[in-house]
């Protein structure tokens, strides 16, 4: 019966589209990882573990992308949690009337292309005449005024802030999710037995709220190690604010592609670790 | 109401306002400075333009190519929704009707695809070898393939909701699979393959990565791409960089002000099951 109600060569056409544009990709990147395939020979050569040296030299650009890139994941992830917790918990919690519009106009940059946040912040950032500099002027903190996009200590920063303005809508409306489906019993019971705002906070929130934050972060952090476009259109990757993928880019504009391959191959099998978590935790989402 | 109580009510409206507005101000100045003329709009401020120069969408229309860029974008972000939602449902369905352990192994390493990244150098490879490179046939199937996984998910934890008697009985009286699912399973599927197709069409039309990597040719730019480079050429005319991406996000901002609902809605219920 369910072999014939249900033929599987119905998952065919999704299976082979994710097949050849995912799978077919990421096999070849674990052979091509180890060649010295570029854009100016034809020949395609093994070269062993050479690629992964090179990625891996502790003077190189690379590792220092990567530092980048786990800094860049550990920050906006403990920003963007923060944030949108305070925020889900003002919405659901303080304020009631117009609620339901400030959800909306929080999560709006969140639907935008990142392409666009980008280039709107290029502007508000620039140091002579961006909105940025000229407010702090205008309200007496014109010493705060600062080179936000070029000055090498503070940039990383400043691409770390504009991602987590364009990022914290969207956690904010899972955790807003996540607080509406806690039973109110919950809190009614609390209140009976007297406890404070932190009390309930502390054992009630936070306890019902965590497989939803485990899900945010998860989020966080898979967004985090693949960053590319808000990087690549502030600052190209100058300024220490390099990640794997603007060097994937990098690499890949300068013709290394098997150098380019072997850092998207490593990246693949620590991403592939995690993907495994996002299943798990995600399967426990659904279960209940 | 006692005073200190209407104050927390006061500062703590204050405080979402506030969030509020930090999160709209940068795409306010986006509006008002892409109706200023040049100089008025040099230091993209907030204030209004004195004489709306309305004559700025003309303008990147002509210079940005925008007209072929929007309909590039349009068939891109539809045509990939179409196909990967049609064919997202499919799977879901069996896979989600059959249990057997290939079946979930076939689900798992779909649903990989949405933690997984493409491997965009090998991908080129790829692209080149099936003659896809460059092509606007090429984007619809790759960005099809980039939808699927995330649509499955959604996809398959509706159809697990659908009582099984429902096609069980279509199939028993006679309907073939095909049948079945068309007629029965596909109208219940009404609701998440909305919120499908609409997160995939805004994703689509943001995405910038692909084209960046794989169109060469400017007739098959998508908008992203050509804000872009019209970005990096006019860099110091902000009037038309704002009127450039202002034609960019009209359409997302209309989808988002009028299907809201469907988008909040798709983008949680991934992570919260109630």
């Amino acid at each position: 019966m369910n072999k014939k109600a249900y033929p599987t060569r119905f998952a065919g056409g999704a299976l082979l589209l994710f097949g050849i544009f995912v799978l077919l990709p990421s096999v070849l990147g674990l052979g091509l990882a180890f060649t010295d395939w570029n854009a100016y020979s034809n020949d395609i050569n093994w070269v062993g573990l050479d690629n992964f040296a090179t990625v891996l030299d502790p003077n190189g650009d690379y590792v220092s992308a990567i530092q980048h890139t786990i800094l860049f994941t550990i920050a906006t992830t403990i920003l963007k949690t923060g944030i949108a917790l305070g925020l889900a918990i003002l919405l659901t919690d303080g304020v009631k009337r117009l609620a339901y519009l400030f959800r909306a106009l929080i999560y709006l940059p969140a639907v935008l292309p990142i392409l666009v946040v980008g280039i709107v912040f290029k502007s508000i950032l620039d140091p002579q005449s961006g909105l940025l500099n000229s407010t702090l002027q205008l309200i007496g903190l014109g010493g705060l005024a600062q080179q936000w996009l070029t000055d090498v200590g503070l940039t990383f920063w400043t691409v770390v802030g504009v991602d987590t303005w364009r990022g914290v809508g969207y956690i904010m409306v899972i955790l807003i999710a996540g607080l509406l489906a806690i039973p109110r019993e919950y809190y009614e019971a609390a209140s009976i037995d007297g406890a404070g705002r932190l009390q309930t906070f502390r054992y009630i929130t936070v306890p019902l709220l965590m497989p939803v934050l485990a899900v945010t972060t998860v989020l966080n952090v898979l967004y985090g190690l693949r960053v590319f476009d808000m990087v690549f259109v502030l600052t190209n990757g100058q300024y220490g604010t390099s990640t794997v993928y603007t060097m994937v880019f990098d690499s890949f504009t300068r013709g290394l592609y098997g150098v380019a391959t072997a850092l998207s191959t490593l990246f693949f099998g620590v991403m592939v670790l995690l993907g495994f978590v996002v299943i798990r935790v995600m399967q426990r989402g659904e279960g209940n | 109401m006692n005073p200190i109580r209407s104050l927390r009510t006061m500062v703590l409206n204050v405080s979402a306002g506030g969030a509020s507005l930090i999160a709209v101000v940068p795409i306010y100045v986006l509006f008002v400075n892409a109706l200023k003329t040049q100089p008025e709009a040099s230091s993209m401020g907030v204030e209004l333009p004195l004489n709306p120069q309305w004559g700025n969408f003309g303008t990147v229309i002509d210079h940005g190519k925008l007209a072929t860029a929007f309909f590039n974008s349009v068939l891109y972000s539809f045509g990939g929704t179409v196909l990967a939602v049609f064919l997202a449902a499919l799977a879901a369905y069996v896979l989600a009707r059959q249990r057997t352990r290939r079946h979930q192994i076939i689900y798992l390493l779909l649903i990989m695809g949405i933690a997984v990244p493409t491997n965009f150098v090998t991908l080129m490879k790829v692209m080149q070898v099936t003659h896809l490179i460059d092509t606007q046939i090429g984007m619809i199937l790759l960005y099809a393939a980039t939808q699927i996984p995330f649509s499955v998910f959604l996809i398959y934890a509706f159809i697990d909701s659908l009582p099984k008697e429902l096609d069980e009985a279509a199939f028993l009286d006679g309907c073939s699979p095909f049948r079945t699912f068309r007629s029965i399973i596909l109208p219940m599927l009404t609701p998440v393959l909305v919120t499908c197709g609409i997160l995939s069409v805004l994703n689509i039309w943001n995405e910038f990565l692909m084209p960046l990597y794989f169109l060469n040719s400017t007739g098959s730019w998508p908008m992203t791409l050509a804000v872009y480079n019209f970005f990096g050429t006019y860099a110091s005319d902000w009037s038309l960089v704002s009127a450039d991406i202002v034609l960019t996000i009209l359409p997302v901002i209309l989808v988002y002000a009028v299907a809201q609902r469907w988008i909040l809605s798709g983008v949680s219920a991934g992570a919260v099951k109630g």
